[in-house]
């Protein structure tokens, strides 16, 4: 397939620089495609999907005419990444995910950041996902947040910024997984570019960081993965997970809190249940401690973890970290616990709370995107750029009301790697969502999703908004 | 194993069982249609599954496309071999952590092919393949679960399902037939219809099996086989011995103790089966034997979602529809 009319158009493109020419580490890829007809191609695409469809990889699409099950689209060409690169990822990532978790620790403790002063205490307490219930929880080694899916963009110029921290219940890595299945199984010569880090290891991983999370005088300890249900966008993974790991899949309805432990309802009784990997947010997690009309959680849940008779992993409470306001104070809670630089750098953020900030975004909302600090999914955001004027004056008039709920940041040119379309290769924006575990140690995944806005000109990557995804290749060397 | 995923084998069983039981009638039927010497009936097969109401409420008369449309593509029909499809999926897919993958993909490629056929009215015009296409995929369904699942507990509430339905349905068949061919018991062994008595046991795929026994067509023998044929997969009585063993086994009751009420009921049921002669059976009424078999066959499945599936503790506070709608965020 032709690549000599491939356009880099002045992004920044993941596999060729800006002269055409492949980056360091990519030639053997670029060779490949460039060996592969268009129409082979589109036949390999084509039954990457069946296979997707086959073994019901889907995630579940709120439309106004009810819940659809969709595929989430894939891409068939590679994202790579150099060992150099990603191991300066993966540095910065540990870091990033160390400082956060030291901020959660602190702030449901003793306070210190908040009395010197590093983080305005008011921000901390006026954010939805800081919870009063938590004060006072020491979760084992003052873990907080077990699994992380950090959201990482690269500008124009190269440079790769955190986006999101995203440390509630992050969502995308069985698609990791199965992109490379699926990937092997349609592409196999692809595989003799280079190689390529495994990306199998996850399950178990996860695995054992849960059952680290063991309380004390467990001999043979029950897991299980905690899912909202079959009708959560993200059920799919769930059921994946608890597959992989050979662990139940439960349901709020399926546990009950009974003499003081949580138990679930088997054919032959209740039998107790020690780790939860729960993928339930907060909110619905214990109607008793939380939202009291919640029908996904199950009622005394909390009291029984206070106690520390069943382990939760995230550990309720993490939500304040993914306020985007926060946010904005991650690379000072890098110098404030660890003494150290930021090693992957936020993206600037002006927050709407400061009355200079205020007035700079309000004047320049054309050039910004604006978010509000706690909605997830690509909700309520506005790209400056992208809207008309009208949208714009709208938008000013609802920060002006709550300036606390926005930040704003530039309008980032994500960098582009070539995807296949209709008329052949064409760049299209990406960005890239690895994922950690923090158990006994550290661990970063070598590999992520590399989510991909399949429209023309798109930025938004959320599959709920016409994203995709593709295979994400670490190279080992 | 969790209540929940057991109910959960229990109805994707039954459903997958239902859909290929509706499909061997249909196609039996259907091929009677095509035989000049008979007129076709289809008012038995709506009340072979008991749902002549609805029918009547949403179809203007009784003809082939409509019956056809009714059990096979009905979207609001539950019993429709569309909807059975789609019911069984629904609970695979809320299991499949639990069930081996090669049973999960089946199920689901299985839906997606019912559903693509459902999209064209050819089918109405010509099921056959369609039909066996369903009876198909249940055939590997069965061949799947069995060669890979554990033959544990699961394995033993999916048999539970199986046999259950598949009881009821053979009872279903045998009865509809009786009651419109021969409503008056001295009629029996007179005036038959060779042609009606093999379509009946075709749909059951017994006519081999019947030959082979029985030789030329006599309704007692078809009742014999249909109802109490020893090693005949689809008789009644053999649905009933393995639901007994099943039951006992995730009851975890020694042979010849009954520790639950759906043992007690199945028990009760297989001895009557065991002891039962089918002349008594016809002087004393057909029909009503059959109706009180599937009384009987109900009882055990109410026994059965009782004692393993729907048991409750009393701290669960009412279930009420939430405020507002319940998301997650990432």
């Amino acid at each position: 397939m032709i690549l000599d009319v491939y356009e880099t158009e002045g992004f920044f493109d993941e596999m060729l620089d800006d002269g055409g020419a492949p980056r360091s580490g990519m030639t053997n890829i670029v060779e490949k495609l460039v060996s592969i007809s268009q129409e082979e191609m589109t036949k390999q695409q084509a039954s990457a999907e069946r296979t997707l469809r086959e073994m019901g990889i889907t995630f579940t699409l709120k439309t106004e005419d009810g819940n659809t099950e969709r595929i989430f689209p894939f891409d068939l060409i590679p994202r790579i990444i150099s060992a150099k690169e990603w191991a300066w990822i993966d540095r910065g990532l540990k870091q990033r995910i160390f400082a956060l978790n030291a901020f959660l620790q602190d702030i449901y403790n003793e306070q210190r950041i908040l009395k010197d002063k590093v983080i305005p205490a008011e921000l901390v307490h006026s954010s939805p996902g800081f919870r009063r219930e938590c004060i006072g929880l020491n979760p084992p080694q003052g873990i907080w947040a077990h699994v992380t899916g950090t959201d990482l963009v690269r500008d124009a110029d190269g440079q790769i910024y955190v986006l999101e921290d995203n440390v509630r219940c992050p969502s995308g890595v069985s698609y990791v997984l199965e992109n490379r299945d699926i990937m092997k199984r349609t592409l196999p010569h692809f595989f003799d570019v280079g190689k390529v880090c495994p990306v199998e290891e996850y399950p178990s991983k996860l695995l054992e960081m849960l059952l680290h999370l063991v309380p004390e005088g467990v001999e043979r300890p029950t897991v299980a993965v905690l899912t909202p249900g079959i009708f959560n966008s993200a059920y799919y993974e769930h059921s994946f997970l608890a597959h992989q790991m050979g662990v139940e899949l439960v349901e709020g309805r399926d546990l009950v809190v009974m003499d003081g432990y949580v138990k679930t309802r088997t054919t032959c009784g209740f039998k107790r249940v020690d780790v939860i990997y729960r993928r339930i947010d907060d909110d619905f997690i214990d109607p008793l401690c939380f939202r009291p009309d919640s029908v996904l959680g199950v009622p005394g849940l909390m009291e029984v973890y206070q106690q520390g008779r069943v382990a939760l992993a995230n550990a309720p409470g993490t939500g304040v970290a993914d306020d985007k306001v926060i946010y904005a104070y991650v690379p000072d809670f890098i110098r404030y616990y660890l003494g150290e630089e930021p090693i992957i750098p936020n993206v600037p953020t002006y927050l709407c709370e400061n009355p200079k900030d205020l007035g700079y975004v309000c004047e320049n909302l054309e050039h910004l995107v604006v978010k509000p600090a706690n909605e997830s999914g690509g909700a309520g955001i506005l790209v400056g750029p992208h809207v008309s004027r009208g949208e714009r004056d709208a938008y000013r008039e609802q920060i002006k009301r709550n300036p606390r709920n926005f930040i704003a940041q530039p309008t980032l040119s994500l960098s582009r790697v070539p995807t296949l379309c209709e008329a052949g290769f064409e760049g299209r924006h990406v960005d890239l969502r690895p994922y950690a575990l923090y158990g006994k140690e550290q661990y970063i995944l070598p590999g992520a999703l590399t989510r991909v806005a399949l429209t023309k000109g798109s930025l938004i990557v959320n599959s709920s908004q016409g994203g995709g995804s593709k295979d994400t290749w670490v190279l080992a060397e | 194993m969790l209540s929940r995923v057991a109910e959960s084998i229990y109805w994707m069983c039954r459903y997958i069982e239902r859909a290929e039981n509706v499909a061997r009638i249909l196609k039996v039927n259907w091929h009677l249609t095509l035989d000049a010497s008979s007129e076709p009936q289809w008012h038995p097969l709506i009340s072979i599954m008991a749902d002549e109401i609805y029918f009547q409420e949403h179809y203007p008369e009784v003809t082939q496309a409509n019956v056809m449309r009714f059990l096979a593509f009905d979207r609001e029909y539950p019993n429709s071999i569309y909807n059975c499809l789609r019911q069984a999926r629904e609970n695979a897919r809320s299991i499949r952590e639990a069930i081996p993958t090669d049973v999960w993909e089946q199920v689901n490629v299985f839906f997606h092919e019912v559903e693509r056929a459902t999209q064209s009215n050819a089918v109405l015009e010509a099921p056959h393949e369609f039909l066996g296409m369903v009876v198909k995929g249940s055939s590997e369904f069965i061949g799947r679960s069995y060669t890979t699942m554990m033959h544990d507990e699961g394995w033993h509430f999916a048999r539970i399902a199986r046999m259950l339905e598949r009881a009821d349905k053979t009872s279903r068949i045998l009865d509809v037939k009786y009651f419109y061919l021969l409503p008056k018991a001295e009629d029996v062994g007179t005036s038959l219809d060779n042609i009606q008595w093999q379509a009946l046991l075709r749909s059951a795929s017994a006519l081999q099996a019947y030959r082979q026994i029985h030789g030329p067509i006599a309704p007692a023998n078809v009742v014999e086989l249909l109802l109490l044929g020893y090693g005949f997969p689809r008789s009644v009585k053999f649905c009933v011995d393995r639901l007994q063993h099943s039951i006992a086994f995730v009851s975890g009751s020694p042979p010849g103790l009954y520790t639950n009420e759906a043992e007690r009921h199945c028990d009760q049921l297989r001895s009557q089966l065991a002891c039962a002669r089918v002349d008594s059976i016809i002087e004393a009424g057909l029909h009503e034997f059959v109706d009180s078999l599937q009384v009987q066959l109900n009882q055990v499945g109410v026994c059965v979602q009782s004692q393993f599936f729907d048991f409750r503790d009393v701290s669960l506070p009412e279930k009420g529809s939430p405020a507002t709608p319940q998301v997650q965020l990432q």
